[in-house]
């Protein structure tokens, strides 16, 4: 059997995506944001992204097909994020999948959106190398605004375990508010790394969530950034009280180095604890020019085989769920059915719903 | 022959023809589990009627008004329905179903509709008998408000299910008689509950 051909639906939050694959190969890789909508409140709002989710996805739809050169009639299987994400904004995705599988007659997989992340790291734009097959078992380290987790990936579609994920705020939401309180636009990731361009990251050192080691006992691959944005905005308060003058530059670069010391130390860690010497990054918070060098870094120093997918394929997008889905064809598991909902909590180890 | 979905209330899908009436309907009232049922329902109609997708001339899509997380999911799954089948998508007012209904063939005199908003609201549209097409004549509505703000009528429908068969055959004499469809827009009524953030001191 050739490669299958795969269409995969992503609305998991603020990104509208549709992909299609064949096999590893990407054919389309259709991305519409709501994330300007956003921007005035400062964060995600998920009424928000669920209307311009049903605004988005027919044009999407039409505009993957058109890239790909293909019609629905050519399509394998699909595939739709069924979780986790905000509940709202999964259920346009998977009614769109419904309505798609019911008229095509296709085979649907109600695919996890973590696990998606991982797959896009088999994909590679159209003109580019094919990427070697995914080495398992690898570690993947997923951050974005919504989520920031530490997997080990045995098999991508049928043993993957979660080892660790934040308790608190995920790292792009500490992005986010951390530019909010040093008066930054949204969103805040991209912010913070040109407000960094000459800040000295050592000149106020910002606490590290989970990390000591009484801490370490019973969260050893679990995050926390709500205490470091405290700090932060403590920290920028108390020099307004006292009529300083904050420095921006210095607070952005300490904060973000805060931030990824404690992402790469932990993702380091469990590749050394569970003797797998591959970390994938994973989530748009990979798009933050430091996370990147201080894991090419720590990486290096480890022994530690580092991919990081191009950052198209990192941000939220259906390609990486129609990977996914092409992947769970070609092992030969069963489609999930029509009966399947959204679940906004569905566990890493559901690699696909039934 | 046309497939039509509503999930401004429940969740409820029929197959209606304009010479044979309704070949299958089939209807979850539970509002909180569209996306579980949408794509069983369709098939279900699809089963049930022996229609197949290509005699589909047209896919008629409930718009609301009614709560949006439920409405969006049987909308989102008309409009790939008809993309993926390549037939057109017509929209209408779910109330207009209502009406339809509660009029049955030769209705006339003055009703109001309502079907429940949350947060002790109520939507709601005041029609005026039926046309000469025998389409439901909306005077006014489709509205938000609360409820002893609702005007009142000599004859009210307090819905709290929408019938896709009765869409479907509106829409198939909207169809019939040339008069352009509702546009498929969903028919919120509320703007997204959002507060702007404002930065909070963490220390006092
Ligand atoms: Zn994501």
């Amino acid at each position: 059997m050739s490669a299958p051909l795969v269409l995969g639906i992503e609305t998991s939050c603020d990104e509208t995506g549709v992909g299609i694959v064949r096999g590893r190969e990407l054919l389309a890789n259709v991305i519409s944001s709501s994330m300007e909508e956003h921007a005035r409140y400062g964060g995600v709002v998920p009424e928000v992204a669920a209307r311009a989710h049903l605004e988005a996805i027919e044009p999407a739809l039409r505009q993957a097909l058109e890239t790909a050169g293909i019609g629905f009639g050519d399509l394998d299987a699909l595939a739709v994020t069924a979780g986790p994400g905000l509940a709202g904004a999964l259920m346009v995705g998977v009614g769109a999948a419904k309505g798609l599988a019911t008229a095509t007659g296709l085979p649907l997989y109600g695919v996890n959106h973590l696990v998606g992340h991982v797959g896009a790291d088999l994909l590679r734009p159209p003109g580019e190398e094919p990427s070697p097959p995914l080495d398992e078992p690898t570690i993947a380290l997923l951050v974005s605004g919504g989520h920031t987790s530490l997997l080990l990936v045995r098999d991508l579609v049928t043993d993957v375990e979660l080892l660790g994920e934040t308790i608190d705020d995920a790292a792009g939401e500490a992005f986010d508010k951390v530019a909010r309180i040093l008066g930054l636009p949204y969103p805040g990731g991209p912010e913070i790394d040109r407000a960094a361009v000459g800040g000295d990251p050592a000149a106020i050192r910002f606490p590290r969530g989970l990390t000591q080691q009484k801490d370490l006992d019973r969260h050893r691959y679990d995050f926390s950034f709500s205490g470091l944005k405290t700090a932060v905005a403590r920290w920028v308060e108390r020099a307004r009280d006292e009529g300083r003058p904050v420095p921006v530059a210095d607070v952005a670069a300490g904060f973000r180095e805060a931030v990824a010391e404690v992402l790469l130390t932990k993702a380091v860690a469990a590749c050394v604890d569970s003797g797998v010497p591959r970390l994938l990054l994973g989530g748009g918070v990979v798009a933050n020019a430091r996370v990147r060098a201080l894991a090419e870094e720590r990486c290096a120093a480890a022994g530690i085989a580092l991919r990081v997918p191009p950052l198209s394929l990192c941000t939220d997008n259906g390609a990486m769920i129609a990977a996914v889905g092409a992947g769970l064809v070609t092992a030969g598991r069963p489609p999930s059915g029509l009966s399947f909902g959204a679940d906004s909590t569905l566990p890493v180890t559901d690699v696909a719903v039934r | 022959m046309l497939l039509a979905i509503d999930s401004s209330a429940g969740t409820s899908v029929a197959v209606v023809d304009r010479a044979y009436g309704v070949l299958a309907e089939a209807s979850v009232d539970d509002n909180m589990r569209h996306a579980e049922v949408v794509g069983e329902l369709i098939e279900a109609v699809l089963r049930e009627s022996g229609a197949v997708v290509s005699a589909l001339a047209a896919v008629a899509v409930g718009v609301g008004p009614g709560p949006f997380t439920g409405l969006r999911v049987g909308m989102a799954a008309a409009r790939t329905f008809a993309l993926a089948a390549g037939i057109p998508l017509l929209g209408v007012v779910s109330h207009d179903a209502i009406a339809l209904g509660a009029y049955g063939g030769e209705g006339w005199g003055e009703l109001l509709v309502t079907t429940d908003a949350r947060r002790r609201e109520l939507y709601w549209s005041r029609y005026e008998g039926l046309d000469s097409l025998g389409l439901p004549r909306r005077a006014a509505g489709p509205a938000l408000a609360r409820p002893d703000e609702i005007p009142s009528a000599p004859r009210r429908i307090d819905a709290t299910a929408v019938s896709a068969a009765s869409l479907g055959l509106l829409a198939e004499r909207v169809r019939a008689s040339g008069r352009a469809a509702e546009p498929i827009e969903p028919l919120y009524l509320r703007s997204p509950d959002v507060t702007l953030a404002v930065p909070k001191r963490v220390t006092s």
